[in-house]
Order: C-alpha cells, then sequence, then structure tokens
C-alpha cells in the first residue's frame, strides 16, 4: 500500500519540470512563428497577420483582434486517433488562450484587422494548452508585434496527497496508473500561465478536487516554473537574431 | 491555376522558363533538396517528417480494431486524410477539408490502395469480426510548394515505420507498441509534373503551383509500373507530352525512393 506520492512516475522531483526545448522561426511562410516542447508535449505556432479581418462584421475599428486556434493533430492522442476538426474543447481552450495573450500584446495600430495564431500539436503527454501558450507567445514576438511581456504556462496539479509541476498523462490519470492505492484518491490539474516578469496570472483552470490552501502552493509552485519557462523562450528568441552564436 | 495570380508575375515566370530559371534559381527538373525523419511523433504508431526546402510536411499513423465491412468480411481498413492546417500557409482557411486537401488525401490514398502496398487481407485479425483499421494523416507544417508529391513520400515513409500496437480485451492497448511492423508491398511515390504555358516543371513553388496550367500527377512503384494518374488544370496535354512526363516521373520517384529506409 503507498501513502502518498513521495516518488514520480518518471523520478522528477515535486516541482521539477520536463525536460525543455524551444526554437523561434520553424514555419518559414508564418510572420511568426515557433515550436515549444516540454518532455512529449510539442506545440508549434505560427503567426499570421495583422491582416484583413473577415467576416466584416467582426471587424473592430479601435484596434486589431488576436485569434487563437488550437488543434490537436489527429495522431497525437494518448489513445486512438482525434477526430480533426473542431470540438467543444479545442474552441474553449482557444478561448483561453487567447484571453492569456491578449494582455500582453498591443493591437491598437491595426483597426479592423486580425492576429490569427494557429497551434498544433504533433504529439502530447498532457499539458497541451500550456505548451501551446508558450509557444504562441514566442511566436507573437517572432512576429514583430509590440509585446510587453511574455507569456509562459505550466500545470501544476495535485496529486494523491501534495503538488507537484508539470503533470504528465499518467499523473492526470493517477488513480488508473498508480499500483497499491486502497481506494481512489484526489487528482487536481491546474494549469496556470503568468506575464513572465510581473507573474500576474492570465490562465487559471482547473479539474479535480484540491483544498485553499494546496491552491496557494499551486499558484506559487506555477509562477516559479513560468519563470524558469520564460528564460528557456528568451534564449529562443535570442538564438532567433544572432544566428544560434550566443 | 488561380485566378488571383497576377498577370504579371506570370509573365515573370514565363520568361524565366524560357531560360530555364526558376523564381528560385533552379532549372525546369531539378528537385529540392529532400530529407525524411522517422518515428517524430511518439503518440503515432509510425511517423515521419520530409522536408523538400522550406516545405515541411508531417504523416502519422493511427490504427485501431473494428469490425470489417460485411463485403470484405477479411479485409482490414485504409483511409488517408490530409488536414492543410492554416499553420502552414496564409492560403488555407479554418473549417472542413477544402478541394485541394480532398484531392491531396485522394491522390495519395489512391497510390497505396491500388499498388496494394498495404495488402487489406493482412490487417485481418478475425474473418466477420475484427480487422485493423489503418489511418495516415497527412498535416503540412510549411506549405511552400510541392504537397502534392511530399503527401504522398511522406505517407509511405510513415507506413513503412508502423507497429502494431498490443491487443488488449479485443481492442488496441496503445500503451505498448509490439515489434511487429506494418507490412508494405511496395513503395508508391506520387510524382507531379507542371505545365506552365509550354514548359514542364517539378518540386514546384507556390508562385509556381499558382501560375501552373495543368498538372499530372504519375505515381510508380519500384519496378516502374503506374498505379495512380491524375491531370489537374484545364489546358490539353498531347499523348507525346504525357509519355515525356512519365519518363520525368519515373527518373524522380527512383531518386525519392533512395530516401527512404
Amino acid at each position: 500500500m503507498i501513502m502518498g506520492y513521495d516518488k514520480r512516475f518518471d523520478g522528477r522531483k515535486q516541482y521539477e519540470m520536463r525536460p525543455m526545448s524551444a526554437k523561434v522561426g520553424v514555419v518559414p511562410r508564418a510572420d511568426g512563428s515557433a515550436m515549444f516542447q516540454i518532455g512529449k508535449t510539442t506545440a508549434i505556432a505560427a503567426v499570421y497577420g495583422p491582416r484583413d479581418l473577415h467576416p466584416k462584421f467582426l471587424q473592430n475599428p479601435r484596434g486589431g483582434l488576436l485569434r487563437c486556434h488550437y488543434s490537436m493533430m489527429p495522431f497525437s492522442g494518448h489513445g486512438e486517433r482525434v477526430r480533426p476538426g473542431q470540438n467543444r474543447r479545442a474552441k474553449e481552450i482557444s478561448r483561453v488562450m487567447e484571453a492569456s495573450l491578449r494582455g500582453v500584446v498591443d493591437l491598437n495600430a491595426f483597426p479592423n484587422a486580425v492576429v490569427d495564431v494557429f497551434i498544433e500539436l504533433p504529439q502530447t503527454d498532457a499539458g497541451t494548452r500550456c505548451a501551446g501558450i508558450c509557444a504562441a507567445s514566442m511566436a507573437l514576438a517572432d512576429a514583430g508585434l509590440d509585446m510587453k511581456d511574455m507569456v509562459a504556462a505550466v500545470s501544476a496539479g495535485f496529486v494523491h496527497d501534495r503538488i507537484v509541476a508539470d503533470l504528465t498523462y499518467e499523473e492526470e490519470h493517477y488513480n488508473e496508473f498508480a499500483k497499491g492505492l486502497k481506494e481512489e484518491v484526489h487528482v487536481a490539474d491546474i494549469p496556470i500561465a503568468c506575464q513572465v516578469s510581473n507573474g500576474e496570472i492570465v490562465l487559471l483552470q482547473m479539474d479535480g478536487k484540491v483544498s485553499a490552501e494546496f491552491l496557494a502552493e499551486a499558484l506559487e509552485v506555477g509562477k516559479k516554473a513560468c519563470a524558469e519557462i520564460g528564460e528557456v523562450q528568451r534564449k529562443a528568441l535570442k538564438e532567433r537574431f544572432t544566428g544560434g552564436s550566443l | 491555376m488561380n485566378a488571383n495570380l497576377m498577370n504579371t508575375t506570370k509573365e515573370h515566370i514565363l520568361r524565366g522558363l524560357d531560360a530555364n530559371v526558376r523564381l528560385d534559381g533552379r532549372k525546369k527538373e531539378d528537385y529540392r533538396a529532400v530529407s525524411i525523419e522517422y518515428d517524430v511523433s511518439k503518440s503515432a504508431e509510425g511517423s515521419a517528417r520530409v522536408r523538400c526546402g522550406q516545405t515541411e510536411v508531417l504523416a502519422g499513423v493511427k490504427m485501431a480494431i473494428e469490425e470489417p465491412y460485411p463485403d470484405t468480411p477479411d479485409k482490414g481498413n485504409l483511409m488517408v486524410n490530409a488536414e492543410l492546417s492554416p499553420l502552414s500557409s496564409p492560403e488555407f482557411e479554418t473549417g472542413p477539408p477544402s478541394d485541394w486537401g480532398i484531392e491531396v488525401a485522394r491522390i495519395t490514398d489512391r497510390g497505396i490502395r491500388e499498388s496494394h502496398a498495404l495488402m487489406p487481407s493482412t490487417l485481418c485479425i478475425e474473418s466477420g469480426k475484427a480487422v485493423w483499421s489503418v489511418s495516415v494523416d497527412v498535416v503540412p507544417i510549411c506549405d511552400s510548394g510541392n504537397l502534392l508529391d511530399m503527401a504522398g513520400l511522406v505517407s509511405i515513409a510513415a507506413l513503412s515505420h508502423a507497429h502494431y500496437p498490443g491487443v488488449k480485451d479485443g481492442n488496441a492497448d496503445y500503451g505498448t507498441r509490439t515489434d511487429k511492423k506494418l507490412k508494405l508491398e511496395s513503395t508508391p511515390l506520387p510524382v507531379t509534373v507542371w505545365a506552365i504555358g509550354k514548359h514542364f516543371i517539378i518540386d514546384p513553388l507556390p508562385e509556381e503551383e499558382k501560375a501552373a496550367d495543368a498538372r499530372l500527377t504519375i505515381t510508380t512503384t519500384a519496378d516502374g509500373t503506374i498505379v495512380a494518374l491524375q491531370k489537374g488544370g484545364s489546358m490539353p496535354l498531347k499523348s507525346e507530352q504525357i509519355n515525356d512526363m512519365v519518363k520525368l516521373a519515373l527518373r524522380v520517384a527512383k531518386d525519392l525512393r533512395h530516401k527512404l529506409h
């Protein structure tokens, strides 16, 4: 019988994230693009625009519109093939991604225009919206848009009896994968996105059950992790503009 | 084949072709450097990435156990789909597959199907009860031209490196990957020859695709058999021209086949 989650499935420390890599400028035809990988979750983001916005009734004469389009590739899921095309989940994720990024991008100079961010995931192991936000933020910077900050995201989670950083699929499904559990234990997935320089939270969601104390801990863990991701993003952006000779 | 292309661009392309110089400096029958990587998505049963110049295309294979169709009780199923993500080109839009996406998928599908590269009978688990259904999804990351040929190449690359998943309680167990590989009988590869005015080119850039008056996709196997054809565009072709296009396609497919392993 196990008393708590004192040993993570993949051997990581409690607040340790999976290995990350990032690259800016991965889609030559786009106005800006980036790849962000954390563990086996890979997100590619491409930015197109500012460009004409259709249908016209969506146009805003006061400034440009930021739109996100999240999509898992059909072969990127953990189980069966994912049916391509929009579904309720993808739509919701797209909306919360937009909300997390809108505050840092200034599109006032582009009335009636749209900036589209397309996010595709070739392979996934949980944390897809967070990886998508990390890639999208770099892609927007790569597109040369006015930004007051970068946005980074990671999921903090409550597993069994403690908060851990950057959940994997197996950790999200802890009750299924943990051996020797006497009864179902609580698991919560808490995706958090922060503005990198001030740690302010721009995306917060949760699935599961958690106490107020553990939520407070998750927020602090998320903030620290986002600062770390911010460094990875910054380095990738610098490499893009110094030809890798950093 | 696109009315939106400025006439001046087409004239410019044609003037260049008269001197056998293309927009990027290539000659008419030059193919950009092609490279293939395998197992690029750990979530798929098989996957590959091809690059051709700036064009980059992924393909992933997913397998599932299904009931066979009543009229083919001992045959598995193959489906090829192309998701032309707006990530990969400013010209692609969100929403249901475009006509172009459907044509790319169907040409790829036809080559694999008609060459019997994947024998449907090898996908039978229990006649009338359970067969493997194989889905290939092609997703471009960057469409800088030549999607038709690359969709075919990346599909074969992904299929040739696909492993059957384990089986648990009559369903695929995606947590395990067996050593058994999908068996490919041949390597059908499409090569498209594009006609711009009186000129024929291969491996087009997006501007060249738009300026083209006709195209012919010729899918061939290693022994030189033609297994699929598709003519596009409204300009008529003479039979002598088609014979020349086939010769060119056979030569190019042979070079592309060397990149597979």
